[in-house]
């Protein structure tokens, strides 16, 4: 079971390029038709010098360059089956658009039990900058650990 | 923009959700885990069918939140996954105006955002902070 000595690891930081086509599957799939995502003409009218990318694909961009998929499950010993997603938070700082190469680096911040043991509830926090070093995102998500009951 | 608090300024419903959706979703987001996918591993897991990505619903209410609000005003966007959104599920995703926050010495207005399916089960919770 993950406990208070978890509080402070580090993983594998992770770098992620922002690519036209994989951001274009990820809008085709949620049914995105915002031009300002999709077309440059439209992104620069707003403000950016390329089109952006939408409030939650910080996420998608961690786990899809990540070299160890689903790492602080295997470093912390967690079944991936016993896991759900509790809480999710996106802080932004500056703009990400295409064409950026973001790093990312998550650390374990937080680790409490609910429900008598039931559950355990593990924040990771990950800070993202880009390619000029601007820190451009602070990502935190609650994952919920279903404990097996003690037999 | 000069919001009112109480106001609804979000809201957008989303066609049913379908396994082939997930299957979409998994290769899109690089969010592999089995337990949306893959009936078999579901069930070893102790549910009766595969079930959606929270962060495909989040993704929803995101395009819901920026298509009502120009995406460089927006501050913070956080959600509580509060149930399972299950298999065919369609969902509204709304938001109102709550209150009038600083935020890092900006003015802003924080949105209340829930999600919830063709039931009224409600099925996150969420909070967006916008630049004014």
């Amino acid at each position: 079971m993950v406990d208070q000595s978890a509080v402070g690891r580090e993983f594998t930081t992770v770098t992620a390029r922002v690519e036209p086509g994989r951001l274009r599957f990820f809008l085709d799939t949620i049914g995105e038709t915002n031009p300002l995502y999709r077309d440059e003409t439209a992104a620069q009218a707003a403000g950016y010098s390329a089109a952006p990318v939408p409030p939650t694909y910080l996420f998608c961009l961690e786990m899809m360059d990540a070299t160890i998929p689903f790492e602080f499950l295997t470093a912390l010993n967690i079944d991936l089956a016993r896991v759900l997603h509790g809480e999710q938070r996106f802080d932004y700082h500056a703009p990400v658009v295409i064409g950026d190469t973001l790093t990312f680096r998550p650390r374990v911040t937080g680790v409490s039990e609910k429900k008598g043991g039931a559950m355990t509830l593990v924040v990771i926090e990950t800070s993202v900058t880009n390619q000029d070093g601007v820190q451009v995102a602070d990502i935190s998500r609650t994952v919920v650990i279903r404990n097996p009951r003690p037999s | 923009m000069t919001p009112i608090i109480g106001a609804r300024i979000v809201h957008k419903e989303f066609p049913a959700i379908t396994r082939h959706r997930l299957a979409l979703y998994c290769g899109a987001s690089g969010d592999h885990n089995p337990i949306h996918v893959d009936l078999d591993f579901a069930r070893k897991a102790g549910f009766p069918d595969v079930f959606s990505h929270g962060m495909l619903v989040m993704a929803y209410l995101g395009q819901a939140l920026t298509d009502a609000v120009p995406p460089p005003r927006l501050r913070m966007f956080s959600t509580r996954f509060v149930a399972i959104t299950q298999l065919g599920a369609r969902l509204t995703c709304e938001g109102h105006v709550s209150e009038f926050v600083e935020h890092d010495g900006e003015r802003c207005a924080k949105l209340a955002l829930t999600t919830k399916d063709e039931n009224g089960d409600l099925k996150l919770t969420g909070e967006a902070v916008i630049a004014l």
